[in-house]
């Protein structure tokens, strides 16, 4: 009885996938916030080695570029998810875009400020009256924060995502994620100990990055393919993470057929940083949106003036368990 | 321990000395060939990597001089919409190499009401000359390098190359200046001007450069990224950093710190891959802050350095092993006598003197050592013949004289005590003659019922003649004291029995005592003879007084006097030669008479055969074995008195 039983149950969850895949497949489109690389390795390996079909899902990934804002692509309606910033998602949401938030991936902030050695910079106050280097507007606000509380004047001035301009000596300083531009000034040649480096985390000014979103009415609508598509991407992740090479290699390819600039030693570097904010000291990924970073982040904003709304937690964050 | 022959260490030793000297040959003749080599690659490779240089910064100089001067006109306030529009379909008409140009201005300051204006001539794929205008908000120029860092840092600059999307993703970079005008004495900045121009040829002339087996050229941008390398995968997509990072070569990276800064240099490199060890060469194009890097493999430059010392080493090897033969070979034969000669002395050295020696063929010093040992073997032999002869001769005297030494001590009365059936008297004597034989005498016996005669002699010298004299003195004595004479009448007999014929001068000293032992009287003489000592009983002894009279045998008249004492019971007489006093230890000390005295003064109460025994073993006490000089004889008479 109990093999029978058994036996159904195995054909049933070899028949729900293989059924799924053959033509109960939901197409949606994921937007990404920039050209592929590894800070997207989870959705990129979750639909190459067939885990968003195996949920059932059939994703179409839209890279972003410097001209586009992958939250815009939700409501233009172009695509049903999008990744964002936090911050960049709650800006939305005070303008009125109807957004909810269904996976936390990242949850460490990767910011800082970079500044090199020989300008005489070696703490947070060096930095008064400085010229900051920054990439538009969404990689400002925690540095904008930075500087009010420390009561400082500075200059943001954006440049190139080349850093030519800071590397050229126009700039004091510049902002950097961590696992992106802070290499990239590795690979133009300067050393760990030419740079003085502030880490935003270690600045009690953490604030979660990449998360997943959608309109609110597509959560209302489908919320099983949400959950698929959550579910699928933290596998993307988890399996990335556990097959870094592969996952480097695939990537590459993408990014050679996007005819994306591309090294191996960048993207290396930079899934390994994905692996240590996404995870930090936990062992399991979690996609949990943590309330403390959310409500310490719309005050930031809201003193920021960026928005003037009080984004309710409950309305916002629409989790795997809420 | 293992024995290695003559042979052996002479091979052995010669052909180490070989191996260094050659090893020292092939290792002199690669450094200094191996130095020649590398000194000529670095002459090329620095040539090349300055004339590469040059040849492509010359290029870019006659671009950067059309440019700034299209930025001077520029300067004209002026200047109609038409004009500024037509500069840039000139610029591209008059100068082929440049692919496009645009005269970008600042927001709002060309014309009042737009934010942008640049219009951009470039080159269609088809070579036509097409025409757009650049800035929108979806393209800001203001914060594109070519634009963004000319503006900010007021000169003019090249950018870093990138992939040109309208001209088939083709490698380009921009060369901007920026152009002022003035207003209110102040120079504002209007705008900046740019010309594109393709890095395609910089990458043919570079490929090729590397079209050679020992190496490669390649072109780094201001940070280090690959403008041009052999593996297109590393172009644009890799900093000779990452390449760093990714091949684990710190080495790489601090090459690519010191091109990047603009310095020119050689250094060397390992484990690049494909070429492996290597040497770089580099050098800078200053206005581009770009640097263009020669790499030579070491293994191809070193391939006929190499293949040189391979081929010597080869042959090193094969007249090692010729030398080694010849020298084994020689060897074995130069030693070949030796090792015979060897084996005949360990014959010899077993004991077999009669093995052969091997015939010394050759007149060196083998030769001369076979001669010695057939010498030294030939004196040997007739050694021990000689030895074996004089040993059985000796043996043969030795046991004559063990024969002899028997003879003699057999003709004196050895038997003690002597008389077992008197008891007047205890009479002992000892005779230990230094050699077999010996020249003392001892002897004692009735001349009748109630007279003894006692006596001991000294025969001049030892030995053979002396034992010869000692038994006719001694048969003499006894055949003459037997007539009952008194002692003097005895010893002028036997001295005058002695003297005749006595041609080869021996003499004897005698002292002679009959003692009648009924009542103790002894009348005695002495021919030159030690003083006997008597111990009288109860008092110490005393010498018996000497009488001062010449020896036997030497004057055949001499007459000797009779005295006599008188001896009462208890009393002993000791009479003995010069061997006791004059007997030496090992420091040659004399035993002395006072020793004797002493000793005899301790034998109250003893009988005749302890006393004896007594001066025996004190004597033996004192030379402690010393070697014996002289015949010791001893012989002591003690009176008990008549019985009753």
């Amino acid at each position: 009885m109990s093999s029978i039983f058994l036996v159904a149950l195995t054909l049933f969850s070899f028949i729900i996938p293989a059924l799924a895949a053959a033509g109960d497949t939901t197409k949606v489109s994921l937007a990404l916030q920039w050209y592929p690389q590894t800070q997207f390795a989870g959705y990129y390996m979750a639909k190459e080695k067939g885990i968003y079909a195996k949920y059932g899902l059939n994703v179409t990934i839209l890279h972003g570029d410097a001209d586009s804002e992958s939250l815009d692509r939700l409501t233009s309606g172009e695509a049903e998810f999008a990744t964002a910033f936090l911050s960049s998602a709650m800006g939305a949401w005070a303008n009125g875009v109807k957004l909810v938030n269904v996976a936390q991936i990242v949850q460490r902030t990767a910011l800082m400020i970079v500044a090199r050695k020989d300008s005489g910079i070696s703490t947070i106050a060096d930095l008064e009256n400085a010229r900051i280097g920054t990439w538009g507007s969404q990689f400002q606000l925690q540095a904008q924060s930075l500087f009010l509380r420390e009561n400082m004047d500075v200059t943001f001035v954006r440049q190139s995502p080349s850093f030519e301009l800071f590397m050229r000596g126009g700039l004091d300083a510049t902002l950097a994620m961590w696992y992106n531009e802070y290499h990239r000034l590795l690979s133009y040649g300067l050393n760990p100990d030419e740079m003085t480096t502030f880490m935003f985390s270690n600045l009690s000014l953490n604030q979660p990055e990449d998360g997943i979103y959608c309109l609110q009415s597509t959560y209302d609508k489908s919320p099983d393919t949400v959950r698929a598509l959550v579910e699928a991407t933290v596998e993307g992740w988890e399996y990335a993470f556990a097959h870094q090479e592969e996952t480097i290699d695939t990537l590459l390819q993408i990014m050679r057929e996007q005819k994306v600039r591309a090294n191996k030693a960048h993207q290396r570097w930079m899934l390994a940083r994905m692996k240590d904010i996404i995870l930090g000291d936990k062992a399991k990924i979690s996609t949990q949106l943590d309330p403390v970073d959310f409500d310490s982040l719309k005050i930031e904003l809201m003193r920021a003036g960026v928005t003037m709304v009080n984004i309710p937690y409950i309305d916002f964050y629409k989790g795997l368990n809420q | 321990m293992k024995v290695h022959g003559i042979a052996f260490r002479l091979a052995s030793l010669t052909l180490l000395s070989t191996t260094m000297i050659l090893a020292a040959i092939v290792g002199y003749n690669y450094t200094v060939s191996r130095s020649m080599i590398v000194s000529l690659a670095e002459e090329r490779g620095t040539l090349l990597a300055d004339s590469t240089a040059k040849q492509i910064s010359g290029a870019f100089t006659a671009v950067q001089k059309v440019i700034d001067s299209v930025a001077f006109s520029l300067e004209d306030g002026n200047l109609a919409e038409k004009r500024v529009t037509d500069l840039g379909l000139r610029v591209l008409h008059k100068n082929p190499e440049i692919y496009g140009s645009a005269i970008a201005f600042e927001a709002y300051a060309f014309q009042q009401d737009s934010k942008y204006y640049a219009p951009y001539y470039y080159r269609g794929q088809d070579g036509s000359i097409k025409f757009t205008t650049l800035g929108s908000d979806a393209y800001q120029y203001f914060y594109m390098d070519w634009y963004q860092l000319p503006r900010e840092l007021n000169h003019p600059i090249w950018t870093e190359p990138y992939y040109e999307k309208s001209a088939g993703y083709e490698l380009m970079t921009t060369y901007s200046v920026p152009f002022y005008r003035s207003r209110d004495q102040r120079q504002l900045l209007k705008g900046v001007v740019t010309a594109d121009i393709s890095l395609r040829w910089v990458q043919k002339l570079i490929k090729s450069l590397s079209n050679r087996d020992d190496g490669y050229v390649f072109m780094l941008s201001r940070y280090g990224t690959f403008i041009a390398h052999p593996n297109e995968s590393l172009v644009m997509n890799e900093t000779i950093f990452t390449a760093a990072e990714d091949l684990n070569l710190p080495q790489l990276r601090d090459i690519g710190r010191r091109m990047v800064a603009g310095e020119s240099g050689v250094l060397e490199i390992n484990d690049l891959p494909i070429i492996g060890d290597g040497f770089v060469y580099f050098s800078p194009l200053p206005d581009q802050h770009w640097s263009v890097g020669v790499i030579f493999s070491k293994k191809e430059l070193l391939a006929d350095v190499s293949s040189l010392n391979s081929k010597v080493a080869i042959f090193g090897i094969i007249g090692f092993l010729a030398l080694a033969m010849l020298i084994t070979g020689l060897a074995h034969r130069i030693t070949h006598p030796l090792r015979r000669l060897t084996a005949s002395a360990n014959d010899m050295a077993s004991g077999n003197l009669d093995a052969i020696l091997p015939k010394a063929v050759s007149q060196d010093e083998v030769g001369e050592l076979t001669n010695s040992f057939q010498i030294m073997r030939d004196n040997i032999n007739s050694y021990i013949a000689n030895l074996t002869e004089t040993t059985a001769a000796k043996e043969r005297i030795e046991s004559e004289l063990r024969i002899a030494h028997d003879i003699q001590m057999s003709i004196l009365p050895k038997l003690f005590p002597a008389f077992p059936d008197r008891s007047e008297f205890d009479i002992h004597a000892s005779i230990e003659p230094a050699k077999e034989v010996g020249g003392d005498l001892y002897d004692f016996f009735f001349i009748d019922d109630s007279h003894f005669c006692f006596l001991v002699g000294d025969v001049s010298g030892k030995g053979v003649p002396a034992a010869f004299f000692m038994a006719v003195t001694k048969t003499l004595l006894k055949v003459v004291a037997k007539r009952r004479l008194d002692p003097g009448e005895v010893l002028t007999k036997v001295n005058s029995d002695l003297a005749e014929d006595n041609d080869s001068c021996m003499f004897v000293t005698l002292f002679l005592a009959i003692m009648n032992i009924n009542n103790g009287d002894v009348q005695y003489a002495s021919a030159g003879h030690n003083p006997p000592l008597i111990l009288h009983k109860g008092k110490n002894a005393e010498w018996i007084p000497p009488q001062n009279e010449l020896v036997a045998g030497i004057m055949d008249d001499t007459v000797y006097t009779t005295r006599s004492l008188t001896m009462n019971q208890g009393d002993t007489i000791f009479i003995y030669t010069d061997g006791v006093t004059e007997a030496m230890n090992k420091e040659q000390a004399l035993y002395s008479e006072d020793r004797l005295v002493e000793v005899i003064n301790q034998c109250h109460g003893k009988t005749s055969e302890q006393m004896v025994g007594m001066v025996d073993n004190s004597l033996k006490d004192f030379t402690g074995g010393a070697e014996q000089s002289d015949d010791i004889t001893m012989l002591a008479m003690q009176y008990l008195g008549k019985k009753e």
